[in-house]
């Protein structure tokens, strides 16, 4: 106890604001705009709950221990999700197919509240390395948990999961290609270039700025413009088209997100190299390896942190941009956006969205620990 | 001097085919089929153009408004207490797709141009905030030192010294946040924002490659005239600050 906690005070206000604000939306059919339902009226134990969630927001005002708070916040939001999950069985009635019940602000605006105070928890307890991969895994395991058990299947982001679980799945082999398929063909060509780059001085400047301008060309524009470059190659390219390119679907999808994961692997890869001290790389040359040895068992290995860097920076990016690919026709967790857009079903757009968010959060923060632990070993090592 | 050349010609090139888009179709007839129209025309391109920018200006100056503020806010000592969460959320924020953002701004907004603006002012806050934290918080101690010993108070120090030093740094965060904005507004015309997303959507639809072709094109010289502004800017705010960086 003792004086205010200032963070802790802004949690409390965008929280309790959050409670306040209805938790689910009730509607009659998957299209029509529903009515909010507070979660004290949505679940028979709705008020206790508010009563405890509320109680845990304004004790977070005080300052307690940040271990305190992290469990706090945690268990707050299993509580969320655990009330979502049971308002949609209490709020339809039975044999009610058409009825959906979906998230609203309230709960959007609690979870973020707690995810705040979960954060600044984390942020404060300085958690070493292994620390935090064990609270990534906990995380991962509580929402893989939650989807498992079944507790969430009568929200209606589950319902469309339902309702089309075979496309969802072969989406998210799609979106996973275009991601790590095109980080791949990026590392594949762009460390060379890198290397190369690295010898070569006079190259850098011209083939940087082009790398530049193709990484300002909107992404929406690039992906279109494949299109008719891949019609035209499976047009005119013989056994081009037996072997799958066409002007729709994922090689265009793929290749734009290639273009695009080029100036990161390239430029990362040059400031990784001209980062090594020059008197590591003499020594080196001093005992005699070759070249090639000095660069693959030397410079690489102390350049690997800022090269992981890009591979996080090239991750993050294609696994948002890859969206776009569902605009044409490269499948991927867009198609369930656009489609969702198109219809204005809104549980249809989260569909796609959430999963591509939690995905670019996974691997942002994953590659993040990564870069901190190769950074980590002594330097000249 | 060569890149001078060319940006300068981009731009006229530019104005001269926003103003008479017209007599540029035979540039863009052999990527059309079927005798389809070469030059869209649904809504003049100027006008497309316009509230494209307008929409990225707009957002851009609020979320470098809104940014710059918290960002001065977090380093004063009353707000110190929230730096570490806000270089936390910052970092975690920017792992957000703006795509999905854009898409979730949706249900809250309703289609039109207010998504799209509230996911560009959101999405734009990060890159800004982040480089105005680099730029509050990375100054050499005897700058610190030396404004101390002149006798500034806080608050000079922060406007004569801080932010001024700070300036290219900022501005790098304007210039990620401009050009994310533009592509991303391309974006909003699925969620039926006027933008030149529009002549690239009816490209895709009708299959049309001129119009992709010309949608792409306008919003790639003007991503690369603002690339380009801003580092030129950027140029001449360190050259003010008189370090070496």
């Amino acid at each position: 106890m003792g004086r205010l906690d200032r963070p802790g005070l802004l949690f409390a206000l965008i929280g309790l604001a959050g409670l306040a604000l209805p938790l689910v939306q009730f509607k009659p059919n998957r299209i029509v705009l529903g009515e909010g339902v507070a979660l004290w009226s949505a679940l028979p134990w709705g008020l206790p709950l508010a009563v405890v969630l509320a109680a845990v927001l304004v004790g977070g005002c005080w300052r307690i221990g940040a271990g305190w708070r992290l469990a706090a916040a945690l268990a707050a939001l299993v509580a969320l999700v655990l009330a979502l999950g049971a308002s949609a069985g209490h709020l339809t009635p039975p044999d009610n197919t058409l009825a959906r019940v979906s998230p609203a602000t309230g709960f959007w605006l609690a979870t973020l509240a707690f995810a705040l105070m979960l954060a600044d928890a984390i942020t404060r307890l300085r958690p070493s390395l292994a620390m935090r991969w064990l609270l990534l895994g906990l995380a991962i395991g509580l929402v893989v948990a939650a989807l498992a058990s079944g507790i969430v299947d009568g929200i209606s982001v589950m319902r469309e999961y339902e309702a089309r679980r075979d496309i969802f799945l072969r989406e998210a082999r799609a979106h996973l290609l275009l991601a790590f398929g095109s980080l791949g063909l990026a590392l594949l060509v762009g460390l060379p270039l890198g290397v190369a780059l690295y010898q070569a001085r006079g190259l850098r400047r011209p083939v940087l700025s082009v790398l530049n301008i193709l990484q300002t060309v909107p992404s929406l524009a690039l992906f279109g413009i494949m299109i008719p470059i891949f019609g035209w190659i499976a047009a005119n390219v013989p056994g081009a088209a037996q072997a799958g390119v066409a002007g729709i679907g994922v090689f265009p999808a793929l290749v734009a997100l290639f273009l695009y994961s080029l100036l990161p692997v390239v430029s990362n890869t040059l400031t990784g190299l001209n980062g090594v001290n020059p008197a590591t790389r003499e020594a080196a040359t001093g005992l005699g390896l070759t070249r090639v040895q000095v660069l693959s068992s030397v410079l690489v290995p102390l350049a690997l942190p800022v090269l992981l860097a890009a591979v996080r920076i090239v991750l993050v990016q294609n696994i948002g941009l890859a969206v776009i690919a569902g605009l044409i026709g490269g499948g991927g967790f867009g198609t369930f956006v656009f489609q969702g857009l198109n219809q204005t079903a809104m549980d249809l757009v989260l569909l796609g969205a959430l999963p591509t968010i939690a995905l670019a959060l996974v691997a942002g923060i994953a590659l993040d620990l990564l870069v901190e632990a190769t950074s980590r070993r002594p330097k000249g090592a | 001097m060569i890149g001078r050349v060319l940006l300068g010609a981009a731009v006229l090139f530019l104005l001269a085919f926003l103003l008479t888009p017209t007599s540029f179709a035979w540039l863009f007839q052999p990527f059309t089929r079927n005798n389809a129209p070469a030059i869209y025309t649904q809504t003049p391109l100027w006008s497309l153009t316009l509230s494209h920018l307008a929409l990225v200006g707009m957002a851009v100056v609020a979320s470098t408004v809104i940014a710059l503020v918290l960002a001065v806010l977090v380093t004063r000592p009353a707000g110190r207490e929230f730096l570490p969460l806000a270089r936390t959320v910052t970092a975690v924020g920017q792992t957000f797709p703006p795509v999905a953002v854009l898409a979730l701004a949706v249900p809250i907004m309703g289609f039109g141009a207010g998504p799209t603006l509230v996911a560009l002012f959101l999405y734009g806050l990060l890159p800004v905030f982040e480089n105005a934290l680099a730029g509050l918080t990375g100054q050499p101690p005897q700058v610190a030192e030396a404004a101390r010993g002149m006798g500034l108070t806080p608050r000079q120090r922060l406007t004569q010294v801080d932010l001024p030093l700070a300036l290219p740094v900022i501005l790098g965060g304007m210039r990620l946040t401009a050009v994310i904005s533009l592509g991303t507004a391309t974006i909003g015309s699925t969620v039926a924002a006027k933008t030149l997303g529009e002549v690239i959507i009816a490209g895709l639809l009708s299959s049309n490659t001129a119009f992709v072709l010309q949608g792409g094109m306008v919003v790639g010289i003007i991503a690369v005239l603002l690339h380009e502004g801003f580092q030129t800017l950027e140029r001449m705010a360190a050259a003010r600050t008189g370090l070496n960086r």
